[in-house]
């Protein structure tokens, strides 16, 4: 698991008024580390319509190259909304080991 | 299932795939206000400057250096977002109007929680809709004040328990009904209020989409449910979202122009209980105080449909 | 430029601001500050300049409303006093930390309660620990030239930094003098178009306003402290060209015939000049005093105030503000802080005036100069004396 920027040597290094200009920088922190439970696509079930992204509050689902939908499990953390709310029932949340 | 349900099915495909509010945020696993923002960024597109208050949402996305924001974004203290907002509107169309920004609509759009709208933040948003800034702010309400721990604030519903209004022996938590601040920004003359829920996302980005071609002032109240402050199960986070438009407990409508419009209008209610058992907040509500909670959303829904079916427009009525 | 020209100073700021072409003014009304607001929403209205006036609803959102117009790349201004000052007190120091280069002119007044509308530093003086520079004018014409000075020094790229410029309420808010002002070219020559270090737009997105760990913090505070201190290297700079292009001299601590002078009286801001004339009474009897003007408050002129006290026996601090309970006047306690280590050190001693708009005459800044005389002998007196109070 690739860690969080490490804190800058010299107080000469920060960014005059904390600005930050990496837009979308937060990825660097992979919130998957908190999961209990890690969600298991069945892609024999998949409609692939999409539910599941959508309510992903982390927005790490997308659509892989045959347009099944998985999670990242990078950020994924676990919280099982994908796996309530898709219609055929594809998603199952399993303990991580 | 209708073919209105169905395309919904399939709606997110036509979404825009882009996340302007990216993965590694901090907030709590099942967050319906990450989940609301992350919504509402996708509706409002890249041309947008994003106005925060302190709260949830401020403190899990930006810890120096790295920022889950793929937008512009500033945030410079808790009651000021509407104030903030409001001067960020006025520097870009001053600016613009200079030409010493590009000559395109940039819409500048002030979020914060409960806290920071219904009660510390309410002056400038009070103050920034009467000035009529195009200027859209929407409130994600999660009903407390949850960044400090759950407590008590004014959209507070009645009878949730919160860490300063417990259930207790003397008391059944919060004693006083939820501020209805969507009627309070309408009496400020703004042309579009809309009330939404992260549970109804094609309903939610649609109205930020029309609010932010006005031009003008807009509101959006969106109900934001948080498994945290609630204690409901985190895979139950839409579901909860639906269960409060289903028992009629937060009505989706919108108000344009006075005109007022209902955008889910469930062919009847389902019965408070079904909500209220789901959540750790409601755990201590005796039967006797369901039914006092079921008399009031029932008044306040007819209240809401006698405005639906009877007030006109302004342009209707000038 | 070469005509001066009689106004209330209040009015003269809101068109020195004006010829600085803020693009934002969001301010609210507190006496004695109002004329400055509402005499450039005067302008703003009647077309000569071309800026947006918010109309806020408070002091709070006054300064927030100049943070968002400041973060979105536009020169924003506001102006307040006293209670306002208070109210938007939980953003000043957010400004500074932000470093958007917001100026704020403050037309001094105490502090309620109980409620006086007149003049005293109490309101500043409850600022001093917010990372803004800070500076006091005299009279008038320091008013006009320090207010095209504030933008400048303010928006210079090693600066960054807001800038708040005080003047006393009604003792100079409200006052007619004669003031030269430059002319729109001179001061567009002077001030240059605001170029933000970085601006909330789509073109380049940043996040300002961010959350900073205890990991991180202790750091962040020293590049603010940092830059605060070396902000100095600019304001002399600016001084510098302004005397070129103005003829008008400003030194961190002016000095007013102090030349051989054995006692020195210290004031800050218009007491200055009265004190002057006490001065000029006591050198025609023959006493070596002389006067300390201490023009640039923060950041502290520690070099310029150790270099004027050399040789001095006995200094009177006067403070138009008391810290209850504490260490007497603000001034003299940094005065005093700033002198502690030096091997000779003259008698200090901290005089309160004028609390509330009390009127200081003449005679008050004698009989102070008079008593600073008597302890450079025996050493002072108490820890600091509200001066001219009633009753035992």
């Amino acid at each position: 698991m690739e860690k969080a920027k490490k804190w800058p040597e010299d107080w000469q290094e920060i960014i005059p008024g904390c600005m930050v200009f990496r837009p979308g920088s937060a990825r660097e922190y992979h919130t998957g580390s908190w999961r209990a439970q890690r969600p298991v696509y069945d892609n024999s079930k998949c409609i692939k319509c999409g539910m599941c992204y959508i309510f992903c509050p982390e927005g790490c689902i997308s659509q892989d190259a045959d347009g099944y939908f998985i999670a990242d499990l990078d950020y994924c953390k676990g919280c099982g909304i994908c796996a309530h709310e898709c219609w055929p029932g594809a998603i199952t949340m399993v303990e991580e080991g | 299932m209708n073919i209105v349900e169905n395309f919904d099915l399939y709606a997110p495909r036509l979404v825009d795939k882009e996340e302007h509010f990216s993965a590694g945020h901090r907030a709590c696993q099942g967050c319906g206000e990450a989940l609301a923002i992350r919504l509402m960024c996708k509706a409002l597109g890249k041309d947008t400057v994003i106005v925060n208050a302190t709260g949830c949402m401020e403190v899990v996305s930006t810890m120096y250096p790295t920022t889950a924001w793929n937008l512009p974004w500033i945030h410079v203290a808790f009651p000021n977002s509407a104030s903030v907002g409001a001067g960020v509107e006025a520097g870009l169309k001053v600016l613009r109007r200079k030409g010493k920004i590009a000559d395109r609509d940039v819409k500048t759009v002030a979020i914060g929680g409960d806290g920071g709208t219904f009660d510390i933040g309410l002056q400038a948003l009070s103050g920034a809709m009467e000035r009529r800034h195009d200027l859209l702010y929407v409130c994600f309400d999660n009903e407390a004040y949850m960044n400090t721990g759950i407590q008590r604030s004014g959209a507070t519903p009645f009878g949730a328990s919160t860490t300063t209004a417990p259930a207790g022996a003397d008391s059944t938590g919060k004693s006083e009904w939820k501020k209805n601040l969507a009627e309070i920004i309408a009496a400020h003359n703004v042309p579009y209020v809309a009330t939404a829920c992260h549970s109804y996302p094609f309903d939610f980005m649609n109205k930020v989409k029309k609010a932010r071609k006005i031009k003008g002032p807009s509101f959006i109240h969106c109900m934001s449910v948080c498994p945290t402050g609630w204690r409901t199960a985190s895979e139950d986070t839409i579901k909860m979202g639906r269960l409060a438009v289903e028992t009629g407990v937060f009505p989706l409508y919108e108000i344009e122009n006075g005109k007022y419009t209902m955008n889910i209008k469930p062919d009847r209610l389902r019965p408070m209980e079904d909500y209220l058992k789901l959540q750790g907040r409601f755990r201590h509500l005796t039967p006797a105080d369901i039914e006092v909670i079921q008399t009031r959303v029932n008044l306040e829904y007819n209240k809401l449909l006698n405005k639906v079916e009877n007030l006109q427009s302004w342009e209707d009525l000038s | 430029m070469s005509e001066r020209v009689g106004m209330e100073i209040a009015l003269a700021a809101a068109e020195t601001v004006a010829l600085c072409r803020p693009d934002v003014i969001a301010a609210y009304p507190i006496t004695p500050n109002t004329h400055i607001p509402e005499h450039l929403s005067d302008i703003v209205a009647e077309g000569r300049l071309d800026a947006d006036f918010i109309c806020v609803e408070s002091e709070h959102s006054a300064l927030s409303a100049c943070c968002g117009a400041s973060g979105a790349g536009a020169r924003a201004f506001t102006a307040t006093s006293s209670q306002g000052l208070l109210y938007m007190a939980e953003v000043v120091p957010i400004v500074s930390a932000m470093r958007l280069p917001i100026v704020m002119i403050i037309g001094n007044r105490a502090l309620s309660g109980p409620i006086n509308i007149w003049n005293d530093h109490s309101d500043i003086m409850s600022q001093r620990d917010v990372g803004w520079i800070s500076m006091f004018a005299a009279n008038g014409q320091e008013v006009v030239d320090m207010t095209v000075q504030s933008f400048k020094i303010a928006e210079h790229r090693d600066v960054m930094l807001p800038v708040n410029l005080n003047l006393d309420g009604f003792q100079l808010t409200h006052v007619v003098e004669p003031m030269l002002f430059p002319s729109q070219e001179e001061v567009d020559a002077f001030l240059p178009e605001y170029e933000p270090y970085a601006a909330v737009h789509p073109d380049n997105i940043v996040s300002m306003g961010t959350l900073a760990l205890p990991e991180i913090f202790n750091e962040v505070m020293k590049a603010k402290d940092e830059v605060l201190k070396d902000s100095k290297k600019v304001i002399l700079e600016v001084w510098k060209e302004w005397e070129e292009k103005f003829g008008r001299t400003y030194k961190p601590v002016e000095s007013y015939k102090t030349e051989g002078a054995e006692i020195l009286l210290l004031a800050i801001g218009s007491m200055a000049e009265t004190a002057e004339v006490a001065i000029d009474e006591l050198r025609d009897r023959g006493m070596p005093v002389g006067l300390l003007k201490l023009r640039l408050w923060r950041p502290f002129p520690f070099e310029e105030i150790r270099n004027a006290v050399k040789d001095v026996k006995a200094i009177a601090v006067l403070d138009r503000a008391v810290s209850f309970g504490g260490p007497g006047g603000p001034v003299f306690s940094e005065v005093r802080s700033a002198l502690y280590d030096e091997k000779v050190r003259p008698t200090i001693i901290s005089e309160i005036i004028g609390l509330g708009g009390r009127d200081v005459p003449v005679g008050d800044f004698i009989k102070i100069a008079e008593k600073a005389a008597r302890v450079a002998k025996t050493g002072p007196e108490e820890e600091y004396e509200i001066f001219g109070v009633r009753g035992s």
